[in-house]
């Protein structure tokens, strides 16, 4: 034992050196401690004491100015205004119960509700202030103002607030910002997010939050007993949020909203070139400043029990069978695929039978012999049922991906839809029932399993008009900063080549310009003077029909929820097209009808046409049956 | 079974000053979370449970013979990695940093189970490779692994503190043990080495938390009204205090934290400059003793354990006083036996259970 300890002993010597330089590292830590403890208690003691008794420190908030946003023109849609809000300071209410009853005999408001605002902020600390009422009126702004010596820590704090300039004004595009909710407190994406801080909530607003919201400044004021300022210890000012520059037009978006009130549908008008977003409107909407102020529970309830679904923007987050609009999809497949030709006839006896079934053309007496372009024009049924026969249900889903249905159109908004196109293999994995050939007959006339949102026709048709190319929609053009300087160009996306021929696409545009322009034509409510329009009329079944009924009803004899849902797609000019528009109404009935005279009326303003006097505007849904197609 | 020597050997002074210091605590945490004349026990009482818990912990930490901890040493520092990335798949987030695991019986912080872990995977590894004063650079390489992997996954969280702590731990048993200089610069310089490349990984929310951490006027309303505040409270406390539960900065709740990462600054309001006089004495007895247990213990391992234990201990109590007395920046790091925490009072009191190990056990010989 003794022979072992001396060899370690140098070991030992070493180590014990060791531990003396760490006692020592723990002594200088702790006299370094016991100074500072010195320096503040001692030396600044006194200072600090008086600080803590009749001096205290408070922050304020700075909440940042969000950015502007603009149409494409300038046009100012959405901008801050003051707001003035009502807080208390718990540290510097002398009696909190007589002051909640004071302030509600001066604003006159239920004292309830004030006590409620108070108790559930029970744990944040006194000093911090608790926002009675946000947004405050004018009078009840000068009521207060006017007691407000009498109502030591009641205080009258002015934030920048939200404005949205037309009340519903492209509601479901812009979106709307609310206060930060306690999930989206939780939420690592909202790091630096307080309680009571606003935010986007929907649209443009929630998908560009990072842009339009600027930086929150901070303010250190000491403050004495009774909370008075007595000077500003260190400021930090707020900066403001960075502008968008949308690529919509606010006169024709006020226009497509005109076009649909007092009715539930979506209209979307779009640049095919390029993808720009001029019009994107969906009704009924909701006034987006009853968010900036905070809904009651009810209110909130009866938007989201309405029946129409004002919350739902119906242009992307709507899917709906296309109906006859989703024939020009089929011709095109039919061309491509050589299983038609233009001149290829065949004949319509007003029905078809196939599998055991009838299936009816939408004009009972028949179309006789006609060719592709006849077919189109006067959208007949059992024309595009021998179509879809031939082509097979794969090959019509196929050419529709290819224009852009079934996928997201990326625009950037949340909760797009994409819609549904079915084929044979999605039926089988989904049901596990085989493709049936009596439905091709049904998606050949759109009907069926297919689902489409008015933004995917717009795009689709877009893709046909602009020689084969996939546009991404595009609704911000660009980031200012707030001094207008132009921080960021967003550059128009093109997403993918539909791969079509030249001669195809010239066929499908001259075929659509016929829909309005001849005659025989389902479009002719949607004619400009000087201008060639071309499109599609679309009438979607909601229910399936029992086969003895009639294919044309009378609209008003039919329940609401049961009548079919109008479309109509079309473009202008027809030799280069600049816009297209995609219009829907919902139970609207006829295409021809009742959705075509709305997309003349977008395609007036943005031609900057004069509407037609009273004698023009006959109306072309009571020339007969044939316009009243399906 | 039991060797009456264990009990003769009993360190019962350090017992008196991990009682003395968690008593203190349980006082301060009690002024802490009551307000207005009100008191929130649920709190304390919270603390009181975490406590007899932690004694049972302690007595488990003493009753096996320490070198149990060194055959599965390195077995148990594996397995402590697991819960430390599993947190950051599928830890519970609060306010932007993942360090929460729930289990469903329970919910605790994987980085607290790793401090015990990494120090014993530390104390065998260089136990087995002693070799007197000079290490060089190769025989740091395990070491360098063995401390940076956790501290890496931690500050992924990010927990910039406990990351922090781990690496500090690290440090202080590689100086301990006696580096060569060159190899000391080469390490250190490959560590710098890594934070830009942890920088990289990091999302920008993670890199803008941790750039307040350094620059609170970045987050004028945050940090930076903490420091202010508690060096008021801190100060108005003069030599005597404004006495037990009279402070008002504390209890008027400045700070989030007040119970937690600022409760020194409770105490000094309260107790004054000769009440904080007191309870670092008491710390500081507390570290001497670990520091003359690592002396005496039997072995090597034994002595690098205590030494560590020490080293976390004393940096725990540097940082949090430091960042409450407003000299270093405003991280995540508790007051050991005193700020309000489960986790890290289990591990503290685990802790002081291996010093009492090791002291118990320093005259029996190996079998």
């Amino acid at each position: 034992m003794s022979a072992l300890k001396h060899l370690e002993m140098p070991d030992l010597e070493a180590e014990r050196r060791r531990f003396q330089v760490v006692v020592a590292v723990v002594m200088v830590a702790f006299i370094i401690l016991a100074l500072r403890l010195w320096y503040l208690q001692l030396i600044r003691g006194e200072y600090y004491r008086t600080l803590s008794e009749t001096n205290r420190i408070r922050v304020e908030n700075l909440p940042p100015p969000r950015g502007t946003i603009f149409d494409r023109h300038g046009t100012v849609l959405v901008d801050i205004r003051p707001g003035f809000s009502l807080a208390i300071i718990p540290e510097d209410i002398k009696d909190m119960d007589e002051t909640l009853t004071a302030l509600s005999q001066v604003l006159g408001y239920d004292k309830s509700v004030l006590e409620e605002r108070v108790e559930m902020a029970e744990s944040e600390p006194p000093f911090r202030p608790i926002v009675l009422i946000r947004d405050m009126t004018r009078d009840q702004l000068a009521a207060v103002e006017s007691h407000r010596f009498y109502l030591p820590g009641v205080v009258v704090q002015i934030e920048p607030r939200r404005s949205y300039e037309w009340p519903a004004f492209a509601a479901h595009l812009i979106g709307y910002v609310g206060e930060i909710d306690e999930r989206q407190l939780k939420d690592s994406r909202y790091v630096g997010y307080r309680q009571g801080d606003y935010l986007g909530k929907y649209g443009v607003e929630q998908q560009w939050e990072r842009v339009l919201n600027g930086q929150r400044g901070g303010r250190q004021v000491e403050v004495d007993s009774a909370g008075r300022q007595l000077r500003v210890l260190r400021e930090v000012p707020a900066l403001p949020g960075q502008n968008l520059v949308l690529t919509l037009d606010a006169n024709l978006q006020r226009r497509a909203e005109e076009a649909l009130s007092g009715k539930a549908g979506a209209i979307v008008a779009l640049d095919p070139n390029n993808g720009d977003i001029l019009a994107m409107a969906s009704s009924p909407a909701f006034d987006q400043n009853r968010f900036v102020r905070g809904l009651s529970t009810k209110d909130w309830q009866d938007l989201i029990d309405d029946p129409l679904h004002p919350l739902n923007n119906k242009a992307i987050q709507g899917a709906y069978p296309p109906g006859s609009t989703f024939k020009p999809v089929v011709d095109t497949a039919a061309l491509e695929e050589g299983v038609a030709e233009p001149g290829t006839t065949l004949g319509c006896q007003g029905q078809m039978y196939f599998g055991n079934r009838f299936y009816r053309c939408w004009e009972k007496r028949g179309h006789g012999r006609i060719d592709l372009y006849q077919g189109l024009v006067r959208s007949c049924d059992v024309y595009h049922y021998q179509l879809g026969l031939k082509l097979g249900v794969d090959r019509m889903a196929e050419y529709a991906r290819r224009l852009g249905y079934g996928s997201r159109t990326l625009i950037g908004l949340s909760n797009e839809s994409r819609g549904l196109v079915p084929n044979s293999q999605w039926k089988l994995k989904r049901f596990g029932i085989p493709w049936q050939k009596g439905e091709d007959l049904s998606i050949s006339i759109g009907q069926g399993f297919l689902l489409v949102t008015p933004l995917q026709q717009a795009v689709g048709y877009a893709t046909l008009v602009n020689g084969g190319k996939i546009v991404q929609p595009r609704i911000v053009q660009r980031v200012e900063s707030p001094e207008g300087a132009v921080l960021e160009e967003v550059q128009p996306q093109v997403l993918g080549e539909a791969k079509l021929k030249p001669t195809t696409l010239e066929f499908m545009r001259r075929a659509m310009a016929g829909v309005v322009q001849d005659p025989g034509g389902t479009g002719k409510a949607a004619r400009l003077p000087g201008i060639l329009v071309g499109g599609k009329t679309g009438t979607a079944q909601v229910v399936r029909m029992a086969d003895n009924e009639p294919r044309n009803r009378d609209l008003k004899s039919v329940p609401y929820e049961y009548r079919d849902h109008a479309w109509f797609v079309c473009f202008a000019p027809v030799e280069a097209p600049r816009i297209v528009v995609a219009v829907l109404v919902e139970h609207g009935g006829h295409g021809g009808s009742a959705s075509a005279p709305l997309a003349r009326q977008v395609l007036e303003e943005f031609f900057q046409i004069k509407p037609p006097t009273a004698v023009g505007q006959k109306k072309p849904a009571t020339e007969t049956g044939e316009t009243q197609e399906d | 079974m039991i060797d009456r020597r264990l009990i003769q050997n009993f360190d019962w002074y350090l017992l008196l000053l991990t009682f003395a210091i968690s008593a203190v605590g349980l006082l301060t945490l009690y002024s802490a979370t009551s307000s207005g004349g009100k008191a929130h026990p649920a709190i304390v009482m919270r603390q009181m449970y975490w406590l007899g818990l932690g004694l049972v912990v302690m007595v488990l930490a003493f009753s096996v013979d320490y070198r149990w901890l060194e055959r599965f040493a390195y077995p148990a520092y594996l397995a402590g990695l697991l819960p430390l990335v599993a947190v950051l798949v599928m830890g519970r987030s609060v306010s932007g940093s993942r360090r929460w695991l729930d289990l469903g019986f329970i919910v605790f912080q994987p980085s607290e189970i790793m401090k015990p872990l990494l120090m014993i995977a530390l104390a065998r590894y260089f136990s087995q490779e002693g070799r007197g004063t000079s290490y060089r650079l190769r025989d740091l390489l395990v070491p360098a692994g063995i401390i940076l992997v956790p501290a890496a996954l931690v500050l992924l969280e990010p927990d910039l503190g406990t990351a922090g702590l781990l690496i500090l731990i690290g440090a202080s048993v590689v100086l301990f043990v006696g580096v060569k200089l060159s190899s000391l610069f080469l390490v250190g310089g490959v560590g710098l080495g890594c934070i830009p490349l942890l920088w990289l990984i990091m999302k920008p929310y993670q890199r803008q938390r941790i750039l307040t951490l350094f620059d609170p006027d970045k987050d004028p309303l945050g940090a930076g009204y903490h420091i202010i505040q508690s060096k008021i409270a801190v100060g108005s406390g003069q030599i005597w205090g404004k006495g037990f539960l009279q402070g008002t900065q504390g209890q008027l709740r400045f700070i989030p934290e007040h119970h937690t990462d600022f409760i020194f600054s409770v105490l000094a309001e309260e107790w004054g400059f000769v009440g904080c006089l007191l309870i670092l004495g008491l710390f500081l007895c507390l570290l001497l003793r670990a520091l003359q247990i690592a002396r005496r213990s039997r072995d090597r391992f034994g002595m690098l354990l205590c030494v560590q234990i020490a080293a976390i201990l004393f940096w725990q109590l540097a940082i949090n006083t430091a960042m409450v007395l407003g000299m270093a920046p405003v991280v995540g790091v508790t007051l050991p036996l005193v700020s309000y925490g489960g986790s890290s009072l289990l591990v503290t009191l685990g802790c002081v259970g291996v010093l009492l190990n090791v002291h118990m056990r320093k005259f029996i010989f190996q079998n």
